[in-house]
């Protein structure tokens, strides 16, 4: 048990590379990282992790990296950029993952933020970024890549391949081996182990500081929550600079001594997990939703018996399947029976495909989950848990104990773990998992953490009977009608979103008579529903704006309505007037975060003629959108928006 | 750009090509130096493809000389040609739908295969070991071309673009010196060719190989070329590099249809 494992000495475990030392001695031979390359599962075991993560290590300390000093990490989840994490931690230093799919611009705040020294990228695209900010960046010194492809003819002097600066800290590491261990014994608990950036739906990114002892303290609760041991294996495929994939593929995994598993590249990830079955997996409630809309997709075009099979056996899995699989008693022996039969027809078969078979525990958290996603998924036999946590917590706050899971609440608090709700509603945190402080920082610091030591998380939510943790939206999102009704913009769009035709949606209604909302359709699943319906389009504007996806879109807002006005306090929040939008939101347009959440005052005042025009009596609304593609250069999108109007119902009872 | 550009291995002298009473090619001369990129574009009908074709050997010139790494010739066939190291891809894609992507790119092995029928029947000894140096050598050029995802996909599932890049694949697995693309963005939107661009410079770097290619978007071509000749109702109106060619009038007026 790698958990006891870690108790037996925890006075000197108390740092990620004491740690890993540790399973280099004790586990050296079990594989630590996988990654497939050419085609085939390479593995690296924990000792052959540990002796790279040194030659690394002894590399940066030879060309003058620092106790203290900043690593930026960028790139898709490579194993050498894991090693890159423990590499720094090795010299005291502070890995700064940053998302791989940011513009050279954003990342030139975080580099200057930062004051990098030391890069180490993925590859050639990351390579240009770096270059092109350069100038900006003077600090900058040395830029490592892992990929070398495309890169033969780059002769600036910052450059080198992480090949040649290995082999050269092999060396190092084999002369004075002594070294880079005393390094390591240096090292404190308390000492800041990483830094991740916040997605920064406000304003600029700030670097939210994490000691080991928090993300260690983190790690542990999760794992012994969850029984996690060293025979799990994880798929790391979610961005490394994100707290989730932090605390899961690095801190849970040398914590608990589990194999992390790397992708072959973004796009093989559903072969790859279907390969390697992981134990323990981990997405974001989009990416569960992606797979049953293909699912989905994939079962209408199937033929006659298996799409009635599908369907048989998904509706007896909807009636019983969530209770069979949290042990609950009141099931018929028949529908037992059924089940069982459904196991071996359907529901095994298609974990199988999916590659959730062996899959013990599996999270999602980042946004709320639909309730039939989310049954789905349990009632086909997938353990689906929601956690609740941000950057600032370890994203480790609240998890669903086995066998009392709700879809609409977070869960309990995890042991450490102090919860709080305030006056105003507002959710608050204390515990060992805190951040330590914002980086150069002290006012947002202070602003966070009150004198008593809560962290104060800008979510609005409250303890339901069960002692479970409901969150209803960003605390200051939250607003009011102007007819006085509680107004939660992001619980509407949830609502939403929850259909699967509509990719994204953002409500307004904040001070105003009625709401009203942007919509973007999700093209894969309006796409075939328009194929199958004879309906020609040629891309995104054009399906957006036909009337029978506007027909499609208010079917699916009234049902949104219909459920509103069964809840006293949200009757007021139905939806009056919509439209869809012309383009989907993008990062790269800023109206989205990296993490995909919308920057919703950003899109009022970039679509403010739109919004106009909803609370009009407008029929349709003209507008010309600047777009930025995805290398750098933009174009215009313009269109002639329709705008509908949905029918509301009158507030009832639940009972009704 | 220069500074990769060796010595002339290919060049045309004199070439003319005609069916029955078409003159495809007239009297073409030009060359090809090794680990350039050597652009041939012209308007439609201008013997573009017809010239790629001679210099693999699909088309005999009844007049003119080729010469290849020294050895002068007047045209070779087409088997010759894929084994003296050129390879090609087509304008109208020509893989083997119903195969997987995996499998079409070993066809492109072909040539380099040596173990026997027998042998490989049995899957033993040598015949085992070529199999896996193969592989090792297609799934190399998978990942070249960032194709991981679609490894095991039937090509005549996959959508234009991506068959594209496949074709390419094939035709690197041969090893070639010398690369023949025959309009290789054709039908493409921007992404795609900007991928395409990206791979054929990555090719022409990281491989070295000379590539001969044909290409109607201008900026493409002139972005990428190291030189461009340009053709005109089988004619020869330009050579040189891309800032030379822009500026000649011959080109401007064939372009813009001034009469003739």
């Amino acid at each position: 048990m790698a958990v006891a494992g870690v108790s037996v000495d925890a006075v000197r475990l108390d740092t990620f590379p004491r740690l890993l030392r540790q399973h280099a001695q004790l586990r050296g031979g079990r594989p630590a990282t996988r990654e497939k390359d050419l085609g085939i599962w390479q593995t690296w075991s924990w000792a052959e992790v540990f002796t790279e993560a040194r030659a690394l290590a002894s590399a940066l300390a030879q060309m003058g990296f620092k106790r203290g000093d900043n690593l930026a990490i960028i790139g898709d989840n490579r194993p050498r950029l894991y090693w890159s994490f423990a590499a720094a931690q090795m010299l005291g230093g502070v890995p700064v993952p940053l998302y791989q799919d940011a513009v050279a611009a954003e990342m030139a705040f975080v580099l200057q933020d930062a004051e990098i020294r030391f890069a180490i990228v993925e590859d050639q695209e990351q390579v240009d970024k770096m270059l092109e900010i350069k100038d900006q960046c003077p600090a900058l010194k040395h830029i490592f890549y892992d990929d070398p492809r495309g890169l033969t003819h780059y002769g600036q002097s910052e450059l080198a391949s992480l090949d040649a600066v290995m082999d050269q800290g092999r060396a190092e590491d084999r002369l004075h081996p002594a070294a880079i261990d005393a390094e390591i014994d240096r090292g404190g608990a308390d000492e800041v182990a990483v830094m991740l950036y916040t997605s920064g739906t406000t304003g600029k990114p700030k670097g939210v500081c994490q000691t080991h002892a928090s993300f260690i303290s983190a790690a542990k609760s999760g794992c012994e929550f969850d029984k996690l041991g060293p025979d799990d294996s994880i798929l790391s495929y979610l961005p490394m600079a994100w707290v989730g994939d932090h605390l899961f593929s690095y801190a849970q995994a040398i914590v608990a001594g589990f194999t992390i598993n790397c992708p072959e590249s973004g796009d093989t990830v559903l072969t790859d997990m279907r390969e390697i079955g992981p134990t323990y997996y981990f997405a974001p409630p989009r990416v569960f939703e992606n797979v049953l809309t293909t699912v989905q997709i994939r079962m209408e075009d199937a033929g006659a018996v298996k799409r009635w099979l599908f369907d048989y056996f998904s509706g007896v899995a909807r009636r019983v399947g969530a209770e069979i699989l949290d042990g609950k008693g009141g099931v018929s022996i028949k529908d037992r029976l059924l089940y069982a039969l459904g196991d071996i027809l359907i529901y095994g078969p298609l974990r199988n495909v999916l590659g959730l078979s062996r899959v013990r525990v599996a999270y999602t958290a980042g946004a709320a989950i639909g309730p039939d996603l989310f049954r789905f998924y349990r009632s086909i036999g997938v353990n689906l848990k929601q956690l609740y946590g941000s950057t600032e917590t370890c994203a480790a706050v609240c998890l669903q104990p086995d066998g009392e899971i709700k879809f609409d609440s977070v869960g309990k608090p995890i042991p450490g773990v102090e919860v709080m709700i305030a006056a105003s509603g507002e959710v608050m945190v204390r515990g060992g998992c805190l951040l330590k402080e914002y980086y150069k920082r002290p006012d947002s610091t202070a602003e966070a953490i009150d004198g008593e030591g809560y962290f104060h998380t800008g979510d609005a939510g409250f303890f339901d009977e069960h002692g479970h943790l409901k969150i209803i939206d960003r605390a200051k999102d939250v607003g009011k009608l102007a007819g006085g009704a509680l107004f939660a913009p992001n619980f509407i769009e949830n609502k939403l979103k929850f259909f699967s035709f509509i990719k994204e949606a953002v409500a307004f209604g904040d001070a105003r008579e009625r709401v009203c909302a942007f919509i973007n359709i999700d093209m894969g699943a309006v796409g075939n529903w328009a194929e199958r319906r004879n309906i020609a389009y040629s891309g995104y504007t054009d399906l957006a704006q036909k009337a029978e996806v506007y027909e499609l879109i208010r079917d699916c807002l009234e049902k949104a309505n219909a459920d509103l006005a069964q809840d006293p306090m949200l009757a007021d929040s139905q939806v009056h007037r919509f439209l869809v939008l012309h383009k989907e939101l993008d990062p790269d347009d800023d109206e989205l975060t990296r993490t995909r959440k919308v920057r919703r005052r950003f899109v009022a005042e970039k679509y403010a003629v739109l919004i106009d025009a909803l609370y009009s009596d407008q029929p349709s609304q003209y507008i010309e959108t600047l777009v930025k593609f995805e290398d750098g250069r933009s174009g215009m999108v313009a269109a002639d928006l329709r705008i509908m109007s949905a029918t509301r119902y009158p507030a009832t009872k639940r009972a009704a | 750009m220069s500074k990769k550009s060796g010595e002339v291995i290919l060049s045309f002298d004199n070439i003319s090509l005609s069916f029955g009473g078409v003159k495809a090619l007239t009297s073409i001369g030009f060359d090809v130096r090794e680990h350039e990129i050597r652009a041939i574009i012209g308007p439609n009908g201008a013997g573009k493809s017809s010239m790629l074709n001679v210099i693999n050997g699909v088309y005999h010139p009844q007049q003119g000389e080729i010469v290849f790494r020294g050895q002068k010739r007047r045209g070779m066939n087409t088997y010759e040609s894929a084994k003296s190291g050129i390879a090609r891809t087509f304008q109208n894609i020509a893989l083997f739908k119903g195969m997987s992507v995996l499998d079409n790119i070993m066809t492109g092995r072909n040539l380099k295969m040596r173990s026997n029928f027998l042998l490989d029947a049995i899957y033993w000894g040598p015949a085992q070991r070529e199999e896996i140096a193969h592989r090792k050598a297609v799934e190399e050029i998978i990942d070249f071309l960032e194709i991981q995802h679609i490894r095991k996909t039937p090509v005549g599932r996959l959508p234009y673009g991506l068959q594209k890049r496949v074709e390419l694949g094939r035709a690197l697995a041969a090893e070639p010196s010398i690369l023949l693309l025959d309009e290789p963005m054709a039908g493409m939107n921007v992404e795609e060719k900007q991928d395409m661009c990206r791979f054929i410079l990555d090719v022409n770097d990281q491989l070295g190989t000379t590539i001969v290619l044909i290409e109607h978007d201008m900026g493409v071509v002139m972005d990428i070329s190291d030189r461009v000749v340009v053709l005109d109702y089988g004619k020869k109106i330009a050579d040189g590099t891309p800032d030379e060619v822009r500026s000649n009038q011959n080109v401007i007026d064939a372009y813009l249809g001034v009469a003739h």
